[in-house]
């Protein structure tokens, strides 16, 4: 069944596919806290975030170092579990499931680019980007053609076979684009995507990750501290400090734009 | 995940630390190479006695005698069976019915006289004893100077070492070395013995009829008689023997061995002789004892309890065979235990190796836990990765076994030669023995990675994503 949709996404590498056809990629969180106590002191890194993503938007999360927004963003991903509240994906309430069932979730559900790219360094990107796949137990041979296809969606073609070290930041962010890809999930997670590249290169990822929103209909949820980026791309943005959600908005521009263009469609 | 995914990213995964990976391995190894060179010698130490009590026939033969013969044993299964005068008489018909009992090999008689041989007109009192062709095999023979009987009615004698020595007049004494055999055999080869001896002769029977040498006090109760001729025979000396073929039989070893058809074709008159006024005088031949050989000592008892059935006495050391069988499996279980010792060693070093992977790989793991691997991929990624150490520990492991139990052969051989000692093989690698230790090593490696898997499944992604 993965296969099967991994095969309709790529069986045209630069075709843009219809808007993703599966259940509603939305996310809701209701006063979601995720406490954490250093010694004496508790460390309240999300405090009382309540909000809702509606499937396809591309959402941004700002705030300054310490707002919590990496926070939010690992509890939607399923890597943290809050200590109260609901984080609610396709009608699943994460806090809920098993540590198998958050493994799945991650492995089909969601994908992940971090500013650090984290790529696993002993492999080539072909393997980078094929490793979900293993996961998911897909054969060898699907997983090759796939792993390709991803790469040459990023214009990594000629690179399947270098290792991370080989290649530049913008190079290792793409390739971990397409790994992200890779499962085809329904929620983009990226965590500063942009920030340990250059202004030229991050505005590639930031294309690309506007490609896949508009043209995949993924739902893509972005934390970055630069504001300018966040207008330049997110439909919405959503402001955290100390924790608490301080405000939440469209970004009217573009969400006007996407208006008009979901009409046309 | 798919096992041969895991065992890639697994051999990937160590080759990604070679150095260190190889050395968690080589000890590994030496553990598996203890254990194998110890094993090989205990099963080979095995091996070379059964080899050698095989050969010997103390196991795998019940010696069977009428209860007549048994007069004052006093064992309990006699004195509760029939009266010794009541009991069957081991004749030739009884040979043959035990020589076709099932896992027989062959059932021969036992015959043993003492009489005179004279060599270079010298006369030697000895005690003879007769071999069937099968007695060939027998290791006692294995290094024999000159030949085995031509045939079984050949008119040869085969020379014990210590009757060789008295013909020779080089008895040695107390303290001096011992003549080698292959000196005592080469002036007698191939000479001639005179054999004299007293041949029964069964005579047809008449009241009050005496013959001249007849000594038949129950003639009137056997209505059977019979003379006493001393005759001669010429044997040919083909064969000296270092070893004992009949070496369980105690003080009534004999030190001249003759063809049996040629004994039987005699018919010596036997010391017992006197006592079984029926045998003696009997035209059918009768037996004082008979040996049975059993086509495996495992199956000495089945026969040993047919005979007894058919009413005679039998006698084997087979619980002396059990008791040995124990001893070697007792032996193996500590080369084992003592072999494993290294092992054990080496698995700390597996831990010490995987928890040190947990620690260089921490990221890693976590980047693998955000993109989708369960706790179970993990662990069973560490779990692979251990397995494959054990693995290649192992195969190279009894390699080195198999190595070093042949140099401790070698090497011993070389020191036995020197001693004058015959040279054997005591050091065995079975197939039984190649897998177990692999396996052994494979699982050994798999508990040791029973906690460093779970320690890196257990690991927080978000901590772990932070790690630098």
């Amino acid at each position: 069944m993965l296969w099967a949709c991994c095969e309709e996404i790529f069986a045209s590498p630069m075709a843009i596919a219809p808007a993703n056809p599966r259940p509603n990629g939305a996310i809701r969180t209701e006063n979601l806290c995720r406490h954490y106590r250093m010694g004496e002191t508790l460390i309240r890194a999300v405090d009382g975030v309540s909000l809702d993503v509606r499937s396809g938007e591309f959402v941004a999360l700002l705030g300054s170092s310490g707002s919590g927004k990496s926070s939010v963003l690992n509890l939607i991903a399923g890597l943290d579990r809050p200590t109260s509240g609901t984080v609610v994906v396709q009608d699943k309430d994460l806090a809920r499931l098993s540590r198998e069932e958050l493994a799945k979730y991650r492995l089909h559900v969601v994908g992940m680019v971090f500013q650090s790219f984290n790529l696993i360094a002993s492999m080539t990107l072909a393997e980078n980007v094929e490793l979900p796949l293993r996961f998911a137990e897909v054969d060898r041979d699907q997983r090759d053609g796939l792993a390709r296809e991803a790469l040459e969606r990023v214009g990594l073609k000629a690179r399947t076979n270098h290792r991370p070290s080989e290649l530049s930041g913008g190079e290792q962010q793409r390739a971990a684009l397409a790994r992200a890809l890779i499962n085809r999930p329904q929620l983009l997670l990226a965590d500063e995507p942009t920030g340990n590249l250059d202004s030229h290169t991050g505005g590639e990822i930031m294309n690309l990750l506007r490609e896949f929103n508009q043209g995949l209909g993924m739902t893509v949820v972005m934390v970055t501290h630069e504001r300018a980026l966040a207008e330049r791309y997110a439909k919405r943005m959503i402001f955290l400090a100390d924790g608490k959600l301080i405000d939440d908005r469209l970004n009217v521009p573009l969400a006007a734009a996407s208006e008009t263009s979901g009409g046309q469609r | 995940m798919k096992i041969p995914d895991l065992a890639e990213l697994a051999l990937r995964n160590l080759r990604e630390s070679l150095l260190r990976n190889s050395l968690t391995t080589v000890g590994i190894s030496v553990g598996v190479a203890s254990l194998v060179a110890m094993l090989s010698l205990g099963i080979g130490l095995q091996q070379l006695a059964s080899r050698r009590l095989g050969k010997s026939g103390l196991f795998d033969t019940v010696m069977v005698s009428s209860r007549r013969e048994m007069r004052g044993m006093g064992r309990e299964e006699e004195r509760n069976g029939p009266a010794p005068g009541e009991s069957r008489v081991l004749d030739e018909a009884a040979r043959l019915e035990i020589e076709h009992l099932p896992n027989v090999l062959e059932a021969y008689p036992d015959i043993r006289f003492n009489t005179e041989l004279r060599y270079e007109d010298k006369p030697h009192l000895t005690t003879i004893s007769a071999l069937p062709a099968s007695a060939k095999s027998n290791d006692a023979f294995e290094g024999l100077q000159g030949n085995y009987f031509s045939s079984e009615a050949a008119p040869e004698a085969i020379l014990q070492k210590a009757f060789a020595e008295e013909l020779l007049g080089k008895t040695p004494k107390l303290g001096t070395p011992e003549p080698n055999v292959a000196d005592l055999a080469a002036p007698l080869l191939g000479k001639e013995l005179i054999m004299r001896y007293a041949q029964r002769e069964t005579t047809p029977s008449s009241p009050g009829s005496t013959g001249p040498t007849s000594a038949s006090p129950a003639d009137s109760l056997t209505d059977t008689a019979y003379s006493v001729v001393s005759r001669e025979q010429k044997l040919k000396i083909v064969g000296v023997s270092d070893l004992d073929p009949e070496s369980m039989r105690g003080p009534a070893r004999a030190k001249v061995f003759l063809p049996l058809k040629l004994a039987e074709s005699l018919h010596v008159m036997q010391a017992t002789d006197l006592r079984e006024v029926s045998r003696a005088a009997s035209a059918l031949p009768v037996y004082q004892s008979v040996s049975v050989k059993v086509a495996k000592p495992s199956q000495v008892q089945i026969v040993e309890d047919a005979i007894k059935k058919m009413g005679f006495t039998t006698f084997s050391i087979i619980d002396a065979s059990r008791s040995i069988q124990t001893f070697f499996k007792v032996l193996d279980v500590f080369l084992g235990i003592f072999g494993s010792l290294a092992l054990a060693v080496a698995s700390i070093g597996i831990v010490n190796t995987l928890v040190m992977a947990i620690l260089e790989r921490r990221r890693e793991i976590g980047i693998m836990k955000a993109i989708g691997a369960s706790d179970g991929d993990v662990k069973k990624l560490f779990f692979a990765e251990a397995g494959a150490m054990g693995i290649l520990g192992g195969i190279v492991g009894v390699a080195l076994g198999w190595a070093i139990g042949r140099v401790i052969n070698v090497v011993t051989n070389v020191y036995l030669r020197r001693q004058s000692l015959p040279a054997d093989n005591f050091w065995a690698v079975p197939w039984w023995l190649v897998l177990f230790a692999i396996g052994f090593a494979f699982v050994v490696s798999l508990i040791s990675g029973l906690y460093p898997a779970g320690r890196a499944a257990r690991l927080d992604p978000v901590q772990a994503l932070r790690y630098e």
